[in-house]
């Protein structure tokens, strides 16, 4: 499986593809959502876990973007992020997000979210 | 951290299978050592050894039944193990259901509640897949033998860490409200449950007959006659043509033969009364 980490903090990006590294997973790693759009482009992806606050694009307008796209309407989205108002968690998913993890997380929160949307490793 | 004795430990221990069934052992020290150390600082007393003092000398149940609950494990979360709420939704629910068509009532248990994330989210399933429930008496009754965690069952209030966990978004919108940083449970979900202090080892069980129980990652801390008593117990009093569920490493294999496994999707399985 080939899993999209997009977020413009290093620490996060580090720990989340260590974890998916460990689970026998493609990763492929982006600073803001235009760099996403250009790994989606270079290649098939299965799971993006997306940011929402970075420089360049913000993971909603790239989960607006990615939804646009016929061709990528197989890919599940999981929201990671610090924002937390109930509202935006709305706006997530009203744009098309699958999932939504509130930081901090853990790696259980992860694959329970991924177990709820039907991704099994 | 505080240390003790093994001769206060298994002051502790006997007392914890004694009153709830649990098994502690030896290698159970430091567990024990860390859960009374913050006992000791929530109650301002100044050592384990003046704590078991005190129990020993029997004149402090309330303290005794703070020590017995600190020795609990309150591990939970919402939609734990995903297949038993899609089992309850797709096969054991609308069986029910059809069965209770005359008197139009359910009674389901979580027991070992804990902060009550199983019955909230028993709560949802029906609420969200089972509208034509609204007018039926139902009631999802969480049981637990510690108070502290059922008053934060009742509260229905979680923090952010709890409702990351195995909840799905579209619920959160859908039955939560925000507090500030606190998650806050919707009527619609609350009125459905009911919490109440319930000991598994009791002799006789008073809550009301249940047609489908919840018994979920809590055989694992007990020994055998322990169980068996527990399942005679959950078997006599809940309905014959009812359903039981136990954790996914859990079995009533050698403990009660006489309830048949039925398995559904993912390998999820659970227990009914041989018809």
């Amino acid at each position: 499986m080939k899993v999209l980490i997009v977020d413009d903090s290093t620490a996060t990006r580090l720990i989340l593809a260590g974890m998916f590294r460990d689970m026998g997973c493609d990763v492929l790693e982006a600073e803001n959502g235009e760099e996403a759009l250009k790994c989606i482009d270079s290649g098939e992806v299965h799971l993006a876990i997306v940011d929402w606050n970075m420089p360049v694009m913000d993971g909603l307008e790239l989960v607006n973007e990615v939804r646009q796209r016929e061709e990528c309407k197989d890919i599940k989205i999981i929201m990671v992020t610090t924002e937390t108002d109930i509202d935006k968690v709305g706006k997530a998913i009203d744009a098309g997000a699958n999932e939504y993890i509130m930081k901090p997380f853990t790696k259980d929160m992860v694959l329970d979210k991924m177990r709820l949307i039907g991704i099994q490793i | 951290m505080e240390i003790i004795t093994l001769d206060n430990f298994r002051f502790v221990a006997d007392l914890l299978h004694q009153k709830t069934g649990i098994v502690l052992s030896d290698e159970k020290v430091y567990f024990v050592e860390t859960r009374l150390s913050d006992l000791l600082r929530n109650e301002g007393i100044g050592s384990i050894e003046e704590l078991i003092e005190t129990i020993r000398r029997g004149r402090d149940a309330a303290l005794e039944k703070k020590v017995l609950e600190s020795l609990t494990t309150n591990e939970t979360y919402f939609f734990r193990d995903v297949a038993p709420f899609e089992a309850l939704r797709k096969v054991v629910l609308p069986d029910i259901i059809q069965r209770r068509q005359g008197e139009r009532r359910i009674c389901i248990w979580s027991l070992a509640c804990a902060t009550g994330q199983e019955a909230y989210s028993i709560a949802m399933v029906i609420r969200e897949h089972f509208p034509q429930l609204a007018s039926w008496d139902l009631k999802i009754i969480g049981a637990d033998y510690s108070r502290e965690v059922l008053e934060k069952a009742k509260s229905g209030t979680y923090s952010q860490f709890e409702v990351n966990r195995g909840l799905p978004v579209s619920y959160l919108l859908k039955y939560f409200i925000k507090e500030g940083d606190r998650w806050l449970l919707k009527d619609s979900v609350r009125t459905l449950t009911e919490f109440v202090e319930f000991n598994l080892l009791d002799s006789r069980y008073s809550l009301p007959t249940p047609d489908i129980v919840f018994l979920r990652n809590v055989m694992i801390y007990f020994d055998l006659e322990t169980k068996k008593k527990i399942l005679a117990n959950v078997k006599n009093t809940m309905r014959r043509d009812g359903y039981l569920f136990l954790g996914t490493a859990e079995t009533t294999l050698n403990i009660d033969n006489s309830l048949e496994r039925h398995v559904f999707e993912d390998n999820c399985a659970c227990y009914r009364i041989g018809q």
